[in-house]
């Protein structure tokens, strides 16, 4: 059963990412590529993969789609006809799919319990997490305090592609704000549609308590602070398509944006300078209650906090930088 | 009783199955966009309503069930929004079928 | 089963190259970030691909499947974080062509190496 399916949904992957690329027209692409994430987090959910599903779903469908729509809003809606001859690069892309197939045949058979993927840390990570943390999802355990300091890195990531963008675009409307009759965010908002707003409104509250679930569920399902940052992320865009872009800035003003930004980056840091000082390791959260395992449930929670509130601050202002480029 | 709820949920399900294959071929096969949103709406609104209480009838009286029924409201909620949004859109980008030209078109939502 | 590991493969190999062509030929600068979506997600395909375990279920020990396979943790730990840093980078990407517009009044690579002429 699993093979049919398995088959059918990778199909789709290829039929769809064939329609991306062929499309002349930027909207339809864009369109496209939100179903493609969809079709890949479904991929991942077969593949084992709950937590990187839900995360894929979350990031894009909901937000990526938002962000590439509001993108083209402000540059352009069609692709030009491609003029020159497209022969030579096809042949180069076909023989490099050749020789990576090729390539591919080397591989550890799928889902083979011998490959040498599965032989060292990850039973290692499987065996300790009960008696280390004592949480029943290991992915939260290897994330946020086995790998924690990649994380830290990962959170800095995003936290510098928030300050970029914000140093890129700014607050002020650009020149071609004005050109474009194609504008994401009324000032208005929605109002004028009465069935789009009622429900969504009534929708918002429940995506942000589900957002909650996931923030602090993740240590016992699937779950934690990156899909949670996207998912009340996607809730308050929500808001802000509906009632218009200032009634969401007047939720979540722009200097509170940053504080969170800058807040759960911090947040995350400076759990990691408590173990120095309590006398141990950077990032080693044992110390932080006499019992370690309390320690590592407790530094997990925050550590999951700072990276939620670092997701969502990032996101939402990238919204509001591109939003406010296109406005007015 | 075992065997009975099994039937049940299965029928259930295949019969939702069936109108997801309905609502599928009439996206591809209706003449125009808003025909085809109607065919369309079929795997929006019944297919669910007849799939869901099959998983239901598995999952028994479990957190799973609950979680069902709360992708089922959400499902019933959210697909017609989006018909509408999607045909109020469609009017508004100037897209009329030949049926529709007939008769008068509202101007506003409102 | 054999035949469907090896079809994960193909379509990671497919899609890397569906991405790498969009890259490549397409002048419009936001086709070429879709596209380099594309080839992010070939990759994360990969990575979730091999932690794929047969007979095992997502990596959550509960008391009632404490002796059961799991899939592999670690590939989806680095898939997770990168899909949100993808996005965050890919948000950089389209900041950086809207200001690319706002100069230069297209985001077509042709047009825009002329106007630098």
């Amino acid at each position: 059963m699993t093979v049919i399916f398995g088959f059918f949904l990778l199909t789709l992957l290829l039929i769809t990412a064939v329609a991306i690329v062929q499309s002349q027209n930027l909207f339809v692409s864009v369109m496209l590529s939100g179903m493609f994430s969809l079709l890949l987090a479904v991929n991942f959910f077969l593949l084992d993969a709950a937590d990187v599903a839900l995360t894929e779903a979350a990031v894009g469908a909901g937000i990526s789609t938002v962000l590439l729509l509001s993108a083209l809003a402000i540059t352009a809606k069609h692709e030009k006809a491609p003029s020159s001859s497209r022969v030579g690069a096809l042949i180069i892309v076909i023989i490099a799919t050749l020789v990576l197939i090729y390539a591919t045949l080397g591989n550890p058979q799928f889902a083979d319990p011998n490959a040498p993927v599965h032989q060292h840390v990850a039973p290692w990570y499987l065996d300790k997490t009960a008696e280390a943390i004592d949480i029943p999802n290991v992915v939260t355990a290897v994330l946020g305090s086995f790998r924690g300091y990649d994380t830290l890195g990962e959170v800095f990531v995003v936290f510098t592609a928030g300050i970029g963008v914000l140093f890129l675009l700014g607050t002020q409307p650009g020149p071609f704000a004005q050109s474009n009759p194609f504008k994401l965010t009324d000032p208005k908002g929605l109002r004028h549609y009465l069935i789009p707003r009622v429900v969504g409104r009534m929708l918002i509250p429940f995506i942000l308590l589900f957002g909650l679930y996931v923030q602090f569920h993740g240590e016992y399902g699937p779950g934690g602070g990156f899909q949670a940052g996207a998912l009340i992320a996607a809730a308050i865009i929500l808001f802000a398509l509906l009632e218009g872009e200032n009634s969401a800035l007047k939720v979540i003003p722009r200097s509170v944006l940053i504080g969170l930004i800058a807040g759960g980056a911090l947040l995350y840091g400076v759990v990691g300078l408590f173990g120095i000082f309590l006398g141990s390791n950077f990032l080693d959260y044992s110390v932080l209650s006499s019992n370690p395992v309390k320690g590592q449930q407790m530094g997990l929670l925050i550590i999951e906090a700072g990276v939620g509130i670092t997701v969502t601050g990032v996101l939402l202002s990238i919204f509001h930088a591109f939003a406010a480029r296109g406005k007015f | 009783m075992e065997l009975f709820l099994d039937i049940a949920s299965w029928i259930l399900m295949s019969l939702g199955g069936v109108f997801v294959f309905i609502g599928g071929l009439g996206a591809l096969r209706m003449p125009d966009l808003y025909t085809r949103m109607h065919a369309a709406g079929i795997t929006d609104s019944i297919a669910p309503i007849l799939i869901i209480p099959g998983l239901m009838l598995q999952a028994g009286l479990t957190l799973a069930s609950v979680k069902l029924l709360a992708i089922l409201v959400f499902l019933l909620l959210t697909g017609p929004t989006a018909s509408n949004a999607l045909a109020s859109a469609a009017l508004l980008a100037g897209n009329r079928s030949e049926q529709v030209k007939s008769t008068a078109v509202p101007e506003s939502e409102e | 089963m054999e035949l469907l590991g090896l079809y994960y493969y193909w379509v990671f190999a497919i899609l890397l190259m569906i991405g790498l062509y969009a890259v490549i030929v397409k002048l419009n600068l936001i086709k070429k970030l879709i596209g380099l979506s594309l080839f992010q997600a070939a990759v994360f395909l990969l990575y979730i691909t091999m932690g794929k375990l047969e007979g095992g279920t997502a990596p959550i020990v509960t008391d009632a499947n404490a002796n059961g396979l799991f899939s592999n943790p670690l590939p989806q730990v680095l898939i997770l974080t990168a899909i949100v840093v993808g996005i965050s980078t890919m948000a950089l990407g389209l900041g950086i062509v809207i200001r690319i517009k706002e100069e230069y009044g297209t985001i077509e690579e042709d047009e825009i190496q002329e106007i630098d002429k």
